[in-house]
């Protein structure tokens, strides 16, 4: 790419410190020159840099691992450091923070606080009763490796809350689980060494702050940077939860 | 009792899962009705006569010596429907947005996120709020009213100003029935096949070839009543005494 071609995009970010008195949300412009294989994290830390310090945001790996930099980019919830900018031709982007969750300021929000709560909801640990009495000189007993699979699959969420902030059902309901919850129950529920029984699921899920309360509107599918199986999860999880015992 | 003391987390009721099946359950049943009732009427574009087999087979009259059937057979029809419908309606209504607050929320994901799925879960809404009343007046009539007549029908449509009700019901069942249908599909896993995205692709578009379908379907059956409605419109007056509840006839004249 020569220097002539280079476009110069502009971005428009919501700013907005709400740890700031008096602060009101407001819409700011920047301009930066386009490099060849630049995403949007290149270009917030470009912003940081040479415009304006106090621009907040977060991120941790840069790769698509950590989950940290969800984010509302030109009307879709994205992974900032797995977003091109040569996905937009007219060059106009636009970030705006994840809703659902705690502004902490500009880009950033507090995704941790509800995924630890998510994680205490649907008791996110192997369940076994006899866990005390499991004989640690033994091998552990063998897991079939399609079984083992699929319940990788599932653990590859990586919590970034864009499933949350894509659902409009979330939204109206601050009470619903949400995709990342069920996610992460279908998970156990398909492990063997989880020792629940479809009835103590159900007293996790079984309303309609749970399952019952999804009303399929598929964001979560649609919008999940790692291609989760949402919609066949959530549908096996009502099956199981309104048919099973 | 023991909800009051129970923490909700141990201890969860079955109505719930009663309540999502049964919504899902009526929803499936009232959609497809819809189509064969759109298909039924459509008969009217074979001509009068085809509308007249139809109407025959829905009177039953195949069973009765006389040949004229019993309109209580579409009485007894047209209730079930209309349990079903009010049971429906009364089981989607718990998802509707229940304060302001929360319809802001839904019209700002909406104006966030330009999804469409979102999207036509709103429309879906806002169509099944429409049915509470055009439905209603609909199977109203029809309880009291059993009679299905090429004449009787288009006197309804015109002289009884019926149309406007029946264009409205037209394009809400539609977009209603079909966005319903193709979310039954997706809430239960149905048609998932191998690749889950690609038969959600082809569920969408075989629902969006259906609304078509049925929409053209419908506003041409509501034409051809319409003139006959038209060209009957003296025979009409006498046809709508039909029509008109006995009680209100009498206060008018
Ligand atoms: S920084 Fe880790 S996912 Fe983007």
């Amino acid at each position: 790419m020569s220097n002539e071609e280079k476009r110069t995009l502009t971005f428009e970010i919501l700013r907005y410190n709400p740890q700031i008195k008096g602060d009101t949300p407001k819409m700011k412009k920047y301009e930066v020159v386009e490099a060849p294989g630049m995403t949007v994290f290149i270009v917030l830390n470009e912003i940081r840099e040479e415009h304006d310090p106090s621009l907040q945001f977060d991120f941790v790996c840069r790769a698509g691992i950590c989950g940290s930099c969800g984010m509302i980019i030109n009307g879709e919830p994205k992974l900032a450091c797995r977003t091109l900018t040569d996905t937009y031709p007219k060059g106009i982007i636009t970030l705006l923070p994840l809703p659902v969750f705690e502004l902490i300021g500009d880009l950033s929000v507090n995704t941790g606080k509800v995924m630890r709560q998510m994680s205490e909801r649907v008791e996110s640990w192997i369940h076994d009763k006899d866990a005390e009495n499991v004989d640690l000189t033994r091998i552990e007993e063998r897991m079939e490796p399609e079984v083992a699979e699929e319940i990788y699959e599932l653990e590859r969420c990586v919590e970034c809350g864009l499933c949350l902030a894509a659902c409009a059902t979330k939204r109206m309901r601050d009470d619903f689980l949400g995709a990342v919850g069920f996610m992460r129950l279908a998970r156990y529920a398909i492990d063997p060494r989880d020792k629940r029984s479809g009835k103590e699921f159900y007293d996790i899920i079984g309303d309609d702050d749970g399952v019952f309360g999804c009303m399929t509107l598929l964001g979560c599918e649609d919008y999940c940077p790692k291609d989760l199986p949402h919609q066949t999860q959530i549908a096996y999880l009502r099956r199981k939860m309104a048919l099973g015992k | 009792m023991e909800n009051l003391v129970l923490d909700n987390k141990t201890k969860k009721s079955r109505i719930p899962a009663w309540l999502d099946l049964t919504q899902s359950g009526t929803g499936l049943v009232l959609g497809l009705f819809m189509w064969v009732h759109m298909l039924l009427i459509s008969s009217i574009l074979l001509g009068k006569g085809s509308f007249n087999f139809v109407a025959n087979m829905m009177e039953l009259s195949f069973l009765s010596p006389t040949g004229e059937g019993y309109p209580i057979a579409v009485v007894l029809a047209v209730s079930g429907v209309f349990t079903l419908f009010i049971l429906h309606a009364g089981l989607g209504m718990r998802k509707f947005p229940s304060s302001y607050k929360q319809y802001k929320a839904v019209r700002s994901q909406m104006k966030l996120l330009k999804h469409e799925d979102t999207n036509l879960w709103f429309y879906q809404a806002l169509t099944g709020f429409i049915m509470f009343f055009a439905g209603s007046v609909h199977l109203y009539t029809m309880l009291t009213h059993p009679d299905i007549d090429p004449y009787i029908s288009a006197a309804r449509v015109v002289t009884s100003n019926m149309w406007p009700l029946y264009l409205i019901l037209l394009i809400a069942v539609e977009y209603h029935g079909a966005i319903g249908l193709y979310r039954l599909c997706m809430k239960w896993g149905w048609f998932t096949g191998k690749d889950a995205k690609k038969s959600r692709a082809k569920l969408k578009k075989l629902k969006k070839t259906l609304t078509a379908f049925f929409l053209v379907l419908g506003i041409l059956s509501l034409i051809v009543f319409i003139l006959i409605g038209i060209k009957n419109k003296d025979k009409n007056q006498e046809i709508s005494t039909v029509i008109i509840p006995t009680t209100i006839e009498q206060t008018i004249s």
